[in-house]
């Protein structure tokens, strides 16, 4: 193993160009702490986002030799197989600085998708009693996991052909709530993603699948979105979509 | 041609795939109208045709023809089962299947036209 690793790093914003750097190799170094030490040694000013730096976040995502990745999670060694690193900003993102993306687009479009949750109940009633073999438990389960990190969305082809497009996050977002047996807004839910900019557009390339580091499955989840949104189509249920 | 890093995987592979053959074979959809019309110009137009597509070459434009429809099939078949059984196992099994199927297919249909 060399001592050092050549790396180079996007700077500037839509506009800009690669700088080379050689950080020192340490073991078990991660692609954040590469990046951490060249802001700490090399050049203070540049830009990039974390916070955990444990994988729980979801805010230190870039992209890495040419795939998104979690970077706090992302070992050098695993990545750079001959000695070098390419690391720039998400995809799919405006870029604010450096490798820090204006992740507002992302957020919205999970609002949009009607990602949040519609509750029954109030606090004077008693709790919904799901049991952990039920299938929509499950189901939901299978993408709750999500940390929002935006990998996905980098990683999606219709998000870039279709500024538009919800993402495979807020389609994922959207399944898990439509299998919330205590959540009571899925006739809005599914008239949200069911237009052009919704779950019919997906063409289950699989990107997602492929580079999510929780190991979802946003192909899946939208994969039912399509079930339900045609089920509901033929009870005329969407009438409230755009 | 490079691939970008990021689609470089077997699900991209295979949208590309299926997606390809469809193209080619709706390229392909007038030329075989075409073939049929002959018969209307009459049976020695046809039979004319027939008897070059027993060469050698047509044979082969003919297997790749069967690659692409067997390809195109078992790639509509992986999209039933990613949107109906929804397992990311199966779909990967899909794949390989899939692609197995098709080139099968061509393989047998090669060696009953020999």
């Amino acid at each position: 193993m060399s001592n050092t690793i050549k790396v180079s790093v996007w700077r500037g914003a839509e506009e800009g160009e690669f700088e080379s750097f050689e950080v020192p190799r340490q073991p078990s170094q991660t692609v954040l702490d590469v990046i951490t030490y060249i802001q700490r040694n090399i050049d203070t000013t540049l830009s990039y986002r974390f916070a955990c730096r444990v994988g729980v976040c979801g805010s230190c995502a870039m992209t890495v030799n040419g795939r998104p990745r979690w970077t706090c999670r992302t070992h050098v060694d695993k990545v750079a197989t001959d000695g070098t690193l390419q690391v720039a900003p998400l995809r799919n993102l405006q870029v604010v600085k450096d490798l820090a993306c204006e992740m507002t687009d992302f957020f919205d479009k999970l609002d949009r998708a009607e990602g949040k949750f519609h509750p029954t109940k109030t606090r004077h009633d008693d709790f919904d009693f799901i049991t952990p073999d039920d299938k929509k438990r499950k189901q939901a389960s299978a993408g709750i996991e999500c940390i929002g990190c935006g990998v996905c969305y980098a990683a999606c082809d219709v998000v870039d052909w279709n500024k538009d497009y919800l993402g495979p996050a807020a389609l994922n977002r959207a399944w898990t709530l439509v299998n919330d047996e205590r959540d009571g807004g899925n006739d809005v839910r599914l008239a949200a993603v069911a237009g052009d900019a919704g779950c019919h557009a997906c063409h289950s390339q699989q990107g997602c699948v492929e580079h999510c580091p929780k190991h979802l499955s946003p192909t899946h989840s939208i994969a039912g979105l399509k079930r339900e949104t045609a089920k509901a189509a033929f009870k005329g249920l969407l009438g409230g979509s755009d | 041609m490079k691939v970008a890093a990021h689609r470089n995987h077997p699900h991209y592979w295979a949208f590309v795939l299926h997606r390809a053959s469809g193209l080619l074979l709706a390229l392909f959809l007038p030329a075989h109208f075409y073939v049929l019309g002959l018969a209307i110009e009459g049976a020695a137009t046809l039979d004319g045709f027939l008897s070059w597509a027993e060469t050698p070459v047509a044979k082969l434009f003919e297997t790749a023809l069967v690659i692409l429809l067997a390809a195109h099939l078992t790639g509509g078949v992986r999209l039933l089962i990613l949107e109906f059984v929804g397992s990311r196992e199966s779909s990967r099994i899909a794949v390989a299947v899939g692609t197995g199927i098709a080139v099968c297919t061509g393989l047998i249909f090669l060696l009953n036209g020999t």
